[in-house]
């Protein structure tokens, strides 16, 4: 593959390092591998004045007091950045993390709620990561919030979503409206397509424009330094990335 | 053999201290996990386990359900990571043939936050509004004292009968070196008693060592321990040795169907 071309994986390392530059400690939970690239896709290009902590790694984790740590991190406002999946999303942001179906009687059952129901509340920028953009995912109502995308007045809440990138665009979250609005479509999606296949009402600008691909240098750092990085934690993944070049 | 009132014993002996019906905590899959007792566990049959994932667990989870060795699994997560879903928690949760408690990761930190300092509670941030504030029945909403209007939670304290997890080494008197793994100590506090699989018993004394000492458990909290070189495997020992990938992608191909599983285990020293 050459420079120009771009796998979808290197695509969304790409959009989602666009969302960290600037800030100052970004941290990775569990089974994020495209995120956990981006993460250090963005401390490559911060020269380092970025700060990453990425869970179950040696190499890229400074925590010392054990896995609550993160917790407490971000209870304190150190964590600018974090990011969380779904098996279900819908369009307040809710997430389900734990099954479909009438809870606890559920017909699939998914690996559980990790920190969500508490880091969605306290990290600032919690950006929502889901490749499939189906209306089998991107639903009208959850089934069980694992963890919700907006509280009532009162509630203490310094965090919550930011925005969510999935394999064919980039929504950004209103916390206001407490709605998604589309920011970019990535290439061979249109409008039509996204709105076809997202089960959620969302606000949509007249024109919306295409999600820009990553740039040579952005490649080359994936293909480098970044995909050794992450190999650490997700060699399975990293052999996918490494192999792209 | 014992060390300062600490017994050594083998992986069987240690494995059948874990009675039916025992709350067991266990930590993640990248956090020292005791395979070896593990497995022991499953050839004794131990039955009904209230198994802890602290906060998270994956194989060792998913072979203790598959197994029929728990009852309730309290939790944040089970999962084989990059592997994709843990199949035998999977199919036990879809057919009822367990209870879940779920839980998030540090509610069940502060459970046992709360067991280390002797509290019957810890409160925590975050959760309000969330479907688990709903279906945990013993996770209650409250006010801060201290600021009328400020909604918080407040978590029962979590008490395990047994901590069990994998160590690099321990010394000659039943002292364990965890490094950072400091989640370990939190679980030795909270729990009742400890049991310790190790790589190697070494000839030191590391509550001697200031550059040790900071990151080993005391032997205070220690109720046995086994000499289990590669006891974490098929998982990895920080700094000591890697996951062995190819053995955890066949687990999660054979696991995928219930003979699979048996067969795994037949073949696997379970």
């Amino acid at each position: 593959m050459s420079a120009a071309e771009h796998s979808k994986s290197e695509l969304l390392i790409a959009v989602i390092a666009r969302m960290l530059d600037g800030l100052g400690h970004v941290a990775v939970g569990a089974s994020s591998p495209i995120p956990g690239a981006a993460a250090l896709l963005a401390r490559a290009r911060a020269k380092k004045h970025l700060r990453v902590s990425v869970l179950g790694s040696l190499r890229h984790n400074d925590f010392t007091d054990g896995a609550r740590e993160i917790f407490d991190c971000a209870a304190q406002g150190r964590i600018d950045a974090f990011f969380l999946g779904g098996g279900q999303i819908d369009g307040a942001a809710n997430v389900n993390l734990v099954g479909l179906g009438e809870y606890p009687d559920l017909n699939k059952r998914f690996p559980g709620s990790y920190g969500s129901a508490y880091l969605y509340f306290l990290v600032p920028r919690v950006i929502l990561f889901r490749p499939e953009h189906s209306r089998r995912v991107l639903v009208p109502k959850v089934d069980f919030i694992s963890a919700p995308g907006v509280s009532a007045p009162g509630i203490y809440r310094p965090g919550g979503p930011y925005a969510l990138v999935t394999e064919r665009s980039v929504f950004s979250f209103e916390r206001e409206q407490g709605r998604f609005r589309l920011h970019s479509i990535h290439a061979g999606e249109t409008a039509a397509s996204i709105a076809e296949n997202t089960g959620f009402d969302y606000d949509s600008p007249a024109s919306v424009p295409e999600t820009p691909p990553p740039s040579a240098e952005t490649l080359a750092l994936i293909r480098g330094d970044v995909g050794a990085d992450i190999a650490e934690v997700y060699p399975r993944f990293a052999r996918e990335i490494l192999t792209a070049g | 053999m014992a060390f300062g009132g600490v017994p050594v014993e083998t992986v069987e002996a240690l494995a059948a201290r874990v009675s039916d019906g025992a709350m067991v905590a266990v930590p993640p899959d990248y956090s020292f996990v005791a395979m070896a007792a593990t497995r022991a566990m499953i050839r004794r049959g131990v039955r009904d386990l209230h198994l802890l994932a602290v906060p998270q667990s994956g194989i060792q989870a998913d072979m203790l359900i598959g197994a029929g060795c728990v009852a309730i699994v309290e939790t944040a997560a089970v999962s084989l990571g990059e592997l994709g879903a843990a199949p035998r928690f999977t199919a036990a949760l879809e057919n009822g043939a367990i209870a879940i408690r779920d839980s998030t990761c540090p509610a069940i930190h502060a459970g046992l936050q709360a067991s280390e300092k002797g509290l019957p509670f810890m409160p925590l941030r975050g959760l309000i509004g969330s479907d688990l504030m709903r279906v945990r029945e013993d996770w209650k909403e409250s006010e801060n004292p201290f600021e009328q209007g400020d909604r918080i939670t407040v978590l029962p304290a979590l008490k395990p009968d047994i901590a069990l997890f994998h160590a690099p080494f321990a010394d000659r008197s039943g002292n364990i070196w965890i490094g950072r793994r400091r989640e370990l100590v939190t679980m030795a506090h909270a729990a009742r008693a400890t049991l310790v699989t190790v790589e190697e018993i070494r000839d030191i004394d590391l509550m001697r060592d200031e550059a040790l000492a900071g990151g080993s458990i005391p032997a205070l909290y220690v109720t046995a321990i086994a000499n289990a070189p590669k006891g974490a495997w098929p998982l990895g020992l920080a700094g000591h040795y890697e996951a062995d990938q190819a053995h955890l992608a066949g687990y999660a191909a054979a696991a995928r169907s219930r003979q699979g599983f048996d067969d795994y285990l037949a073949e696997h020293g379970a």
